[in-house]
């Protein structure tokens, strides 16, 4: 059983191709949008299916249960609209 | 330390086995596969603690070990000709990745038609991959290199993957004496593993996804620093190596006869010692030819090529590989290095033991001084490409009839 | 197993401004990777859609430590990882490559069957988006009869590769399918994987709005209606015995399969077959082919009856 390697700063200048997860590696995706979802904060049952589906991790859980909008970032996609059971998302257009 | 009969592919395998290296991955390839056979013996019998992965290709087989370096284990894979081809997608991969990561390369024609024997048209395909690129001349390079590969690659100014070139069965499969180091005295020289990153859950890195053209571009000119850093650590490596385990090398070239030479000989490979028995008679006869042999074609030993090029009448260069519709690869870095003195040296390319054809010293002897006949004649000659056809072929009508017969 | 969506973690997986386009099966599905796995992941990624939705570095939209790796490596790289880490004693850590139907059934095959044989200790999720949709939608041996790509602008003329067939009769440990639209199933498959040692695939079907030519708000309901029409059945292959999962279960009836019509109609790749009822025929000859598949394999490899592992026990 070895040991991992020893991790040594470069000695010469020094640029490889590596990242960090971090949000918006493409910028503000919100500008994407043509459509943005709206929450019907007295439909929401807060059962977390748009949280579920979201492709893009913008459907964020507030503390009472319910759910709200990442604007910066939400694509507009309708996901969140189209599988909520209790209609309480609705797609209002931006153009 | 123990002197061993071995052959150059075994040779590797003892290097690798001294390296500790944790991760093996290869696929058969004539003249290479002895080396996985050894090390896969090494491997079951308990003499090296590694993970031997038998893959199903040499795309795989590279990917795999470049899989284990960027996790972070000191890892090997080794192979030849069609199956060096065949990874280099992954060649470039690696490199620019900057991980450490050691190869062999039994160097072999390419086909078709299919040939087992050496030229290196495919270790000069990946010049331009960002690999450093060794090749040796003879068994006891073969494993003194490769053990100093993994010292060089992972070294934190240099960071860049290793090739040991060594010729298809001239060294692959010839026995000859080879001194193998001492495991303490290995462990004493050589660092436990380091490396610039890992791909770990700690880490949280990722490698390689799109990034910016501008800095793409600095990333290929952080390579080259990197190469020019190598420069150093190879003659740095090569000289503590000495003082160690009592061989030196000489650096990126390695010089016979060159002090008062008129004429060098630039030359790489196992046909080096060939080229340097010819150079001893050529002095006997009263020419003053010294050899220079490339024993790195990257980083290139430019500076040792410009200083052997300001003193000398007359280089000339032999390629066992050729740019068809070009020139032979070593001459095209030959010319560019000398054009620094204003074109002065005369210079010849000759192309020659392409597919395995064998070149001895006789033949070197008589090249050499007809080439330096006409630099004497007229006081300079230049000449890019000589073809060196094999014997028996070399007249017009000889080869039409060959031709006649093979269509 | 139920998973209460309450309980699975709120973590960011996906970073919100990746470049995946709107309504990406790709991200849905690298979430749930995450959500089921935890953080103790390394992903290995070969061309195609996920390398570009990672965005320009030095970020990246994917949560996950990632090797990204040409186009025919993937499954050799990820072995190599994982050689590294049992080497350094981290058996823990869960190395998964994450390809699509290209770098799966064509261009990364040779490796996945290399990988498969030697039985490497890695989870292996085939991301079926059905053509090479990075590339602009070109036709891959996984497209499904029909489907118009770029490079067969009449309509397919072959059916689909059945990758996850050629992975069972290789005799790995774990085979599954699954789909975007029943991400809990998904999740429970891949725990499920996770807690077995050697090589485990799972075929997951991801809708690609762009290349399907669909509404990008339907992804997951298209998904869904793969399942429902009976077009892709969920199951699982554990160690010899082979089970529907308990949502796709009621479609061996061919009465609750809903009418592939409703899939094809949602989709502009099949439009040019909607009037050519003889085409439509074929991709529900198609359906019946595979559930008789489907129920021969069920009865082989029913758990507990042994047959099938018997079968390759004995070979």
């Amino acid at each position: 059983m070895g040991q991992g390697p020893i991790l040594q700063a470069p000695e010469t200048f020094f640029i490889a191709p590596l990242s960090r997860p971090a949000p918006g590696s493409v910028g503000k995706t919100g500008s994407w949008r043509t459509s943005k979802p709206v929450v019907y904060e007295d439909k929401c049952t807060g059962c977390m299916l748009c949280w579920l589906y979201c492709p893009e991790n913008t459907i964020l859980k507030t503390s009472n249960g319910k759910v709200a909008i990442d604007y910066d970032y939400c694509k507009g996609c309708g996901i969140c609209a189209a599988v909520c059971p209790f209609k309480a998302i609705d797609m209002v257009s931006e153009v | 330390m123990p002197l061993m009969s071995l052959t150059g592919n075994y040779a590797v395998a003892h290097a690798v086995r001294l390296a500790r290296v944790k991760v093996i991955s290869a696929y058969p390839i004539t003249p290479q596969t002895t080396i996985v056979e050894k090390l896969s013996a090494m491997v079951e019998n308990g003499e090296l603690d590694a993970k031997m992965v038998r893959v199903e290709s040499e795309h795989s087989a590279l990917a795999t070990v470049f899989g284990a370096a960027s996790a972070g284990a000191r890892a090997f894979t080794a192979t030849s000709s069609h199956g060096l081809l065949y990874m280099h997608e992954v060649v470039w991969w690696a490199a620019g990745s900057r991980i450490p990561l050691v190869m062999a390369v039994v160097t072999r024609a390419i086909g078709p038609p299919w040939n087992i024997h050496v030229d290196h048209q495919d270790i000069f395909d990946q010049r331009d991959t960002g690999w450093i690129i060794g090749i040796a001349q003879e068994n006891q390079e073969v494993l003194d290199m490769t053990l100093q590969a993994f010292k060089l690659s992972e070294d934190p100014r240099v960071y860049l993957p290793v090739m040991v070139g060594l010729d298809g069965f001239i060294l692959s499969h010839t026995r000859a004496p080879v001194d193998v180091p001492e495991q303490e005295l290995v462990d004493e020289w050589l660092p436990p593993r380091r490396q610039p990153y890992v791909i770990s859950p700690e880490s949280n890195y990722v490698m390689g996804n799109i990034a910016p053209d501008e800095v793409h571009f600095l990333m290929r000119y952080s390579m080259h620093e990197a190469m020019e850093a190598a420069k150093t650590v190879i003659k740095e490596i090569d000289k503590e190596y000495g003082e160690v385990f009592g061989r030196s090398y000489g650096g990126l070239i390695e010089c016979h006869n060159c002090d008062d030479a008129d004429y060098i000989v630039v030359i790489t490979g196992s046909w080096s010692g060939d080229a340097k028995v010819a150079s001893d008679m050529l002095r006997e006869n009263g020419y003053k030819v010294g050899v220079a042999r490339i024993r790195y074609i990257r980083p290139w030993p430019k500076e040792e090529l410009e200083e052997l090029g300001s003193r000398a009448k007359g280089i000339i260069v032999f390629d066992r590989a050729i740019s068809m519709g070009g020139y032979g690869p070593l001459y095209s870095d030959v010319a560019g290095t000398l054009y620094s003195n204003g074109g002065k040296t005369s210079l010849v390319g000759v192309i020659a033991g392409l597919a395995g054809v064998d070149v001895g010293a006789e033949t070197f002897k008589e090249t050499i001084t007809s080439i330096i006949h006409k630099i004497e004649e007229n006081g300079f000659f230049f000449e890019p490409r000589l073809w060196l056809l094999p014997k028996d072929y070399s007249s017009r009508e000889k080869m039409l009839e060959v031709a006649k017969r093979w269509l | 197993m139920v998973i209460n969506l309450r309980k699975l973690p709120d973590k960011k997986y996906i970073m919100p401004g990746n470049a995946a386009c709107p309504g990406c099966p790709e991200t849905m599905g690298l979430r749930y990777v995450k959500m089921a796995l935890g953080d103790n992941v390394v992903l290995v990624i070969p061309a195609g859609c996920s390398s570009v939705i990672q965005g320009i570095s030095p970020y990246s939209g994917i949560n996950a430590p990632i090797l990204n790796i040409v186009f025919a490596a993937a499954a050799s790289a990820a072995t190599g990882m994982k050689a590294a880490f049992e080497t350094m004693g981290r058996d823990d850590v869960h190395v998964v490559v994450w390809a699509g139907d290209g770098g799966t059934g064509d261009i990364g095959f040779q490796a996945l069957s290399g990988a498969a044989e030697r039985d490497e200790d890695i989870i292996y999720i085939c991301v079926d988006n059905e053509a090479y949709m990075n590339t602009g939608i070109q036709r891959s041996s996984l497209t499904p009869y029909g489907a118009w790509t770029t490079t067969t602008w009449k309509g397919k003329k072959e059916h689909k590769k059945n990758i996850p067939m050629i992975l069972i009769s290789h005799g790995v440990k774990y085979v599954a399918t699954a789909s975007v639209g029943y991400p809990t199933d998904f999740i429970e498959k891949l725990q499920r994987a996770s807690k077995i040692k050697g090589f485990r695939y799972i075929h997951l079907l991801a809708p690609c709005p762009v290349g399907w030519r669909f509404d990008p708000a339907l992804t997951a309901k298209v998904a869904q209606l793969a399942v429902e029409t009976g077009l892709f059945p969920l199951y699982e292959y554990i160690n010899g015995e082979f089970k529907l999962s308990p949502i796709a279960k009621r479609y061996k009836d061919p009465s609750k399969r809903r009418p592939i019509i409703e899939y094809l109609k949602l989709q502009g790749r099949y439009r040019h077959l909607l009037d050519k009822p003889e085409e439509i025929k074929k991709i529900e000859e198609y359906i019946e082919n595979t559930w008789k598949l489907i129920e021969t394999l069920e009865e082989s490899f029913a758990p507990g009856k042994d047959r099938g592992k018997k079968i390759f026990d004995a070979l």
